[in-house]
């Protein structure tokens, strides 16, 4: 009796783990098949999370004619959502049924290097020459190159232009005219300015260009340069300029609310172009304002970039080597670019795009100096974001003040 | 709701299964046997989906289980450094606080809503049963769908919620209900009464129709009508139906994540961590699996008090 009760309790208690523990199994350790590498390669998976169209179809053309170009029949191309494509990398890896080629957000890839699971490019004579450095420090993992980014975009701010022309201000360039030009443009049901404050990296992200443009560091959040910027994004908020939800708004949320009249100005990434060109919207871009006239804007890179994961098929991995190699070259890197949302990361050719498409010069020069998020922290990266975004929850929420939110939230 | 199923079969007193006709021995024996066989599908079932994960959840909590674990299958045995880990978080205090808040106040909104609906359409009028599926809607609803529609009418400045309330002049400023670490976390706990609604409608519903109407009959020429009626005949008789919902319903609660997600995500400034929310976050955002299992283990020990105290319960009432 005593028994089958305790049995009954433990039957119900377990309904909770099922879902959390869903993806611990797996774990064979199989081994992937050896081979030769004279054996002929005629088909390459590839994983990505390259879901909406048309970005999905564009993605494909490139790597099946690519695929041709290197004489592989076959480019098998998945794409799975953004948020669980490490799950899905994960699920395989213990599997080992890792794709021959893997597209990584570029702040994971040193967290998936360390981990053992992609093999340096170094080794199939691959280099990132002439590549702007933050594509490069964030593909580099203990000295070693990982990936190769065809294309990066960044944060900038956009504004609306008739919007601004009405009110007869200009966009910003320091941070005191971010504010004036904010609050004057905050009038009944239209805030001056919009950002995304989140709790998570997403958040963490959209604070970095005031952070890293006052010149705070991830590497000590305590100082007075990241509590410089948390002020800024404090007095924003507290002025009426901007919206108290932001807490609460993802990236496209913000993107919503600037195409519906409701924010004249917003932190927000090329990605949004073409929503924001399908609404109509007559807006422009300049780079995240400065602090102070000596400072220069500095923004995080983002993007993605194609790696080769360790599959144990040597064949195979020369094979995707060189279709990671194609996707990157000159050709299609401006092609990538120009079908919208990024800029290319190799420095000559973002000149030159710059002068072909000036609609994307508000982020060319950006992208060329942005600073990858793990530059300096590596896989250490997410727990100091989280720091982040939790200190610039307590201070947007009242709980901390700028000059000691940061230690709250667990900066050490 | 094979949950409830196995709850119920489980908790019901050990049946005398011993035939007291003598049977030959050979038969007896045969019998024995096709008595097992019956059983070990159902036991293979449960652990394979019930023991496995159990078991493996606990494993993994005493393991240095991190992303490097999926490439080279090797995770080196900690001992209790994840649960040290976990509990002397700051978060933690705080996630436990408002696991607690937020399951009893589901429960409790939850509970005395779907008691009131049950008793009304325990009544027959028109359009009853119409009504009773409508009822079922919230349940019907995918949750992430359920929780981004919310989160679009808990919004501070045009959210349907604050726009109506303030053009009935009930509030003169918007209530920040996703916004303030104050509001945030009542603003969970009325999403997730709303979702929990049907469930307990539907099962105290059926607990009330089980109540023969002889019982008030009887009661009504003793003078007990009303509320006099409800408290002496329909909860006792209602006893067993009510321990189940709230066992559940506590279990459920509990575990709920796809809601905090979708609405909070845990924020504003941690004002709707749960251990839920930090386990999924430990796991599948940081990806320190160990740790995740820690603190879902540690929810597991929570549920299982009251799975005991359910279980005692139930005892004391097949005593009488």
């Amino acid at each position: 009796m005593i028994k089958k009760r305790v049995l009954a309790a433990a039957a119900m208690a377990s309904l909770i783990p099922l879902t959390l523990a869903a993806c611990g199994g797996g774990g064979s350790n199989a081994g992937g098949s050896a081979s030769s590498s004279s054996e002929a390669v005629d088909s390459l998976t590839v994983l990505d999370y390259y879901t909406d169209e048309p970005g999905k179809s564009n993605i494909d053309a490139q790597l099946q004619k690519c695929g041709t170009s290197i004489g592989v029949a076959k480019v098998d191309h998945q794409s799975v959502p953004g948020p669980t494509l490490i799950q899905k990398v994960l699920q395989q890896a213990s599997s080992k049924t890792l794709p021959d080629v893997l597209m990584l957000d570029n702040p994971d890839i040193q967290q998936i290097a360390e981990a053992g699971a992609l093999v340096p490019l170094g080794d199939f004579g691959l280099n990132a020459d002439g590549y702007a450095p933050g594509p490069v420090s964030a593909a580099t993992y203990d000295g070693q190159l990982y990936g190769l980014q065809p294309g990066a975009n960044t944060l900038a701010i956009f504004y609306n232009k008739d919007v601004l022309a009405k009110a007869g201000v200009q966009p910003p360039k320091t941070w005191a005219e971010l504010k004036t030009t904010a609050k004057k443009l905050t009038s009944g049901k239209q805030y001056g300015f919009a950002f995304n404050a989140t709790a998570d990296y997403e958040g963490a992200w959209q604070f970095l260009p005031p952070m890293w443009t006052n010149g705070g560091d991830e590497t000590d959040l305590k100082s007075p340069q990241v509590a410089g910027a948390l002020q800024l994004w404090k007095d924003l908020v507290d002025d009426g300029s901007v919206s108290k939800s932001a807490v609460n708004w993802k990236q496209s949320d913000v993107n919503d609310q600037f195409i519906a009249g409701k924010a004249a100005m917003m932190e927000n990434g090329p990605w949004q172009i073409p929503a924001l060109t399908k609404a109509k919207i007559n807006y422009g871009v300049v780079p995240f304002p400065v602090n102070t006239p000596d400072q220069k804007s500095v923004a995080p890179l983002g993007g993605e970039a194609w790696t080769v994961p360790e599959t144990g098929n040597d064949a195979k991995k020369a094979k995707a080597a060189e279709l990671v190699k194609c996707m990157n070259t000159d050709e299609n890197q401006m092609l990538r670019a120009k079908q919208g949302g990024l800029v290319p990361t190799k420095l000559a050719l973002a000149a030159e795009f710059k002068k072909e498409v000036p609609s994307m010069a508000g982020f060319t020069d950006a992208v060329a100096s942005a600073r990858a998020r793990t530059g300096k922290l590596g896989s250490k990266w997410p727990d100091t974001a989280k720091v982040i975004y939790t200190g610039m929850q307590l201070v947007l929420t009242g709980q901390a003040a700028p000059a000691d939110a940061m230690a709250k939230a667990g900066a050490s | 709701m094979s949950d409830a199923k196995t709850l119920t079969t489980a908790t019901e007193p050990a049946a005398p299964s011993y035939d007291t006709a003598p049977a030959r021995r050979g038969g007896r024996r045969g019998e024995e046997i096709a008595k097992v066989l019956f059983v070990v599908p159902a036991a293979l079932a449960i652990i394979a989906l019930f023991g496995y994960p159990v078991v493996k959840n606990l494993v993994m909590s005493f393991q240095n289980y991190t992303l490097r674990t999926f490439i080279n299958g090797k995770a080196p045995w900690v001992g209790l450094q994840n649960y040290v880990a976990v509990v002397s978080d700051e978060l933690f205090t705080k996630a436990l606080i408002n696991t607690a808040l937020f399951t009893i106040g589901s429960i409790a909104g939850q509970f005395v809503i779907g008691m009131l609906l049950a008793l009304f359409f325990h009544k027959n009028f028109p359009l009853n049963g119409v009504l009773r599926a409508l009822f079922l809607l919230p349940w019907l609803i995918p949750l992430i769908v359920g929780s981004a529609a919310w989160r679009a009418i808990l919004e501070q400045d045009s959210g349907i919620l604050n726009v109506t309330l303030e053009s009935l002049g009930i509030i003169n400023a918007p209530i920040p209900w996703l916004t303030s670490p104050n509001v945030a976390l009542i603003a969970i706990i009325l999403v997730n009464i709303w979702l929990g609604i049907p469930f307990n409608v539907t099962l105290l519903y059926s607990g009330l129709q089980d109540i023969p109407d002889e019982l008030y009959e009887a009661g009504a020429l003793d003078g007990a009508t009303g509320w006099k009626a409800f408290w002496n005949i329909t909860l006792p008789n209602l006893r067993a139906v009510v321990s189940v919902v709230l066992m559940l319903g506590v279990i459920y609660t509990l575990k709920v994540l796809d809601i905090i997600l979708g609405l909070t995500q845990g924020g504003p400034a941690n004002a709707t961590q749960t251990i839920a929310v930090m386990s999924y976050q430990r796991s599948f955002v940081e990806f320190k699996f160990g740790q995740g299992a820690a603190l879902s283990n540690i929810l597991i020990l929570i549920a299982l008090v009251f799975a005991i105290v359910y279980l005692r319960a139930n005892r004391r009432r097949f005593d009488e």
